[in-house]
């Protein structure tokens, strides 16, 4: 069984953000860099079925896109459990809209035969929640968005898709299939001193993004913005026994105790 | 400009928050026309053409088939926007679409302008402003985002009820599981007291819990923190967790997710805690103590007594 795992870059989103030169997206020198979240869910799923299966049984491929700094969160993923890492090398990738994105991993997967194909649900810089359909929707693949609980069968995968209010839908689905993994579907392992050791000694495959088709842009970046203040918020700032006291006294006035 | 708004059923109930879409339409000034996956009776009243997907036939979970037909109409209605929720039921399908159509996807629309579709990032401490470059475009609109309209009482639709769809898509619905009963009901309390990402670690949230009890009030919580297991998922404040409208809701470390705030900004008294000033939780608070509440909250337990 072959499974592939698409895992995105982001910076640090607790550090102070400021708007790059041409006013469409964050300024990233300088910022820590770290696998996104729901990814880290991803590539923890596919090891999790590669140790359920059998380590000769399932073959794992962890895929990225961006400049040169993305090898290193693909080296946590190796370091994880990943056989193999597949580094696409666009600095400009920050440019591309969801649909350019899911172009060209597709056209990395399309002769590659995967079974299962696993992404985060969304990114937690820009959160559109498209790629993953987006894939599965040009390679013809049935797809599952937002799981969080998932049982693999020969021929079929059976998932958990988290609705609203906790509502939750078993949907069962067909191999090839692409699943997107919510938060909460496991608990992503921290590599190991070996396992990062081990990691090194893995594949891991350069691909200029230039070798694979890439469609026009559907979406323009007009601006980036702070979103807009209402302004009416009483502020209490100053050194915290201050902050503290005027704080307590607007508390005790509307506690029900 | 004419805009398609695709609205679904949930377990046969059309969710309150469909309502926001006709407020969005409304506000672009576009002439409307619907999708409803549903039961007929959960039709929401509605003043012109309707498309039915009967739920009976259609199922209220079918990808495949619910996107080959809305394709569809849209080709033949020929809208300039196609509006979806940002639910579990419109990133899924809007993609789908939006795929099918050749349309541009634009995914959790908070605000329309001259300019673009304005939707937030970087948790919400940003907003971008895109345009489709493509004639047609798909939106998904963010819950609370946009005021739920009042339904159009006697409001006479012309509804066409789709054929049947072709068996056998990828995606096969099996049933539904519902929520394990919450054994806190937030909505019940007077106040409630959350504890976001903002706390560091399990063992902060226990000053959470104490002001939450000297305030008489409950302990909620974001998201990030339930995921964590700092606190159980009953407790958890936002769209997929419960939506709550205390007297006073405190925010401990929270910087203010869309989902968040759309559960909480009810609320009739808002105080935020948070170190960051310009965090989007201040958008909605009426107090904001820029403190790191770790730092802060034992002084003020202090202060209480």
């Amino acid at each position: 069984m072959k499974i592939l795992v698409c895992v995105k870059q982001i910076v640090d989103l607790e550090a102070r953000l400021r708007v790059n030169d041409d006013g469409t997206w964050i300024d990233c020198s300088d910022l820590a860099l770290r696998m996104n979240e729901y990814d880290e869910y991803a590539v923890e799923q596919a090891v999790r079925f590669k140790e359920q299966c059998g380590a000769d049984q399932v073959d794992v491929t962890v895929l990225s896109i961006g400049a040169a700094t993305v090898t290193e969160t693909l080296k946590k993923a190796l370091a994880m459990g990943c056989d193999r890492a597949v580094h696409i090398n666009d600095d400009a990738a920050w440019r591309k809209d969801p649909a350019q994105i899911a172009a060209i991993i597709a056209a990395f997967a399309a002769d590659k035969g995967f079974d299962l194909i696993l992404a985060g649900m969304q990114s937690q810089d820009r959160g559109s929640a498209q790629v993953g359909a987006l894939v599965a929707q040009r390679l013809d693949y049935g797809c599952v968005t937002t799981v969080i609980d998932c049982d693999l069968q020969p021929d079929k995968i059976t998932v958990r898709r988290e609705l609203e209010g906790g509502l939750k839908a078993v949907v069962e689905v067909k191999l090839p299939a692409l699943l997107t993994c919510q938060l909460g579907l496991n608990t992503p392992r921290y590599p190991t001193l070996p396992n990062i050791m081990k990691a090194k000694r893995k594949e891991l495959l350069s691909f200029d993004v230039e070798e694979f088709a890439c469609p026009d842009p559907l979406v323009r970046t007009v601006a980036l913005t702070p979103p807009p203040r209402k302004g009416s918020a009483l502020i209490i700032e100053g050194g915290n026994d201050e902050v503290a006291a005027q704080l307590a006294k607007i508390l005790v006035a509307r506690r029900v105790a | 400009m004419k805009c398609v708004l695709v609205m679904h059923s949930r377990q046969g109930q059309l969710p309150e928050s469909s309502y926001e879409l006709f407020t969005c339409a409304e506000q672009i000034g576009a002439e409307q026309v619907l999708v409803f996956i549903g039961p007929r009776a959960a039709l929401p009243p509605f003043a012109g053409r309707v498309y039915l997907l009967d739920s009976e036939v259609w199922g209220e979970f079918n990808p495949g088939a619910h996107c080959q037909a809305i394709a569809e109409i849209v080709r033949s209605e020929q809208p300039q926007l196609v509006v979806l929720e940002h639910s579990s039921f419109g990133w899924d399908l809007a993609p789908r679409l939006a795929a099918s159509l050749d349309a541009a996807q634009i995914s959790e629309v908070v605000a329309i302008s001259a300019d673009g579709y304005e939707v937030p990032c970087c948790n919400a401490k940003l907003r971008r402003v895109l345009a489709p470059a493509t004639p047609l475009c798909v939106i998904t609109v963010q819950s609370g985002a946009f005021d739920a309209a009042s339904p159009l009482v006697g409001a006479v639709a012309q509804i066409s009820e789709v054929a049947p769809p072709p068996q056998g898509g990828k995606e096969k619905f099996v049933a539904y599981e519902e929520a394990e009963a919450a054994s806190v009901d937030l909505g019940k309390a007077e106040v409630v007291v959350s504890a976001g990402r903002g706390m560091g670690k399990a063992e902060n949230i226990e000053l959470v819990a104490r002001l939450a009890a000297a305030l008489g009030g409950e302990l909620g919580a974001s998201r990030p923190v339930v995921d964590a297991g700092w606190v159980e998922h009953d407790r958890q404040v936002g769209t997929t967790g419960q939506c709550v409208s205390p007297a006073m809701y405190v925010a401990c470390g929270i910087s203010g997710a869309v989902q968040h705030l759309a559960g909480m900004k009810k609320s009739a008294f808002i105080v935020a805690i948070n170190k960051d000033k310009d965090a989007p939780i201040g958008e909605v608070a009426d107090v904001l103590a820029v403190a790191d509440a770790v730092q802060l909250l034992p002084q003020v337990l202090e202060q209480l007594g």
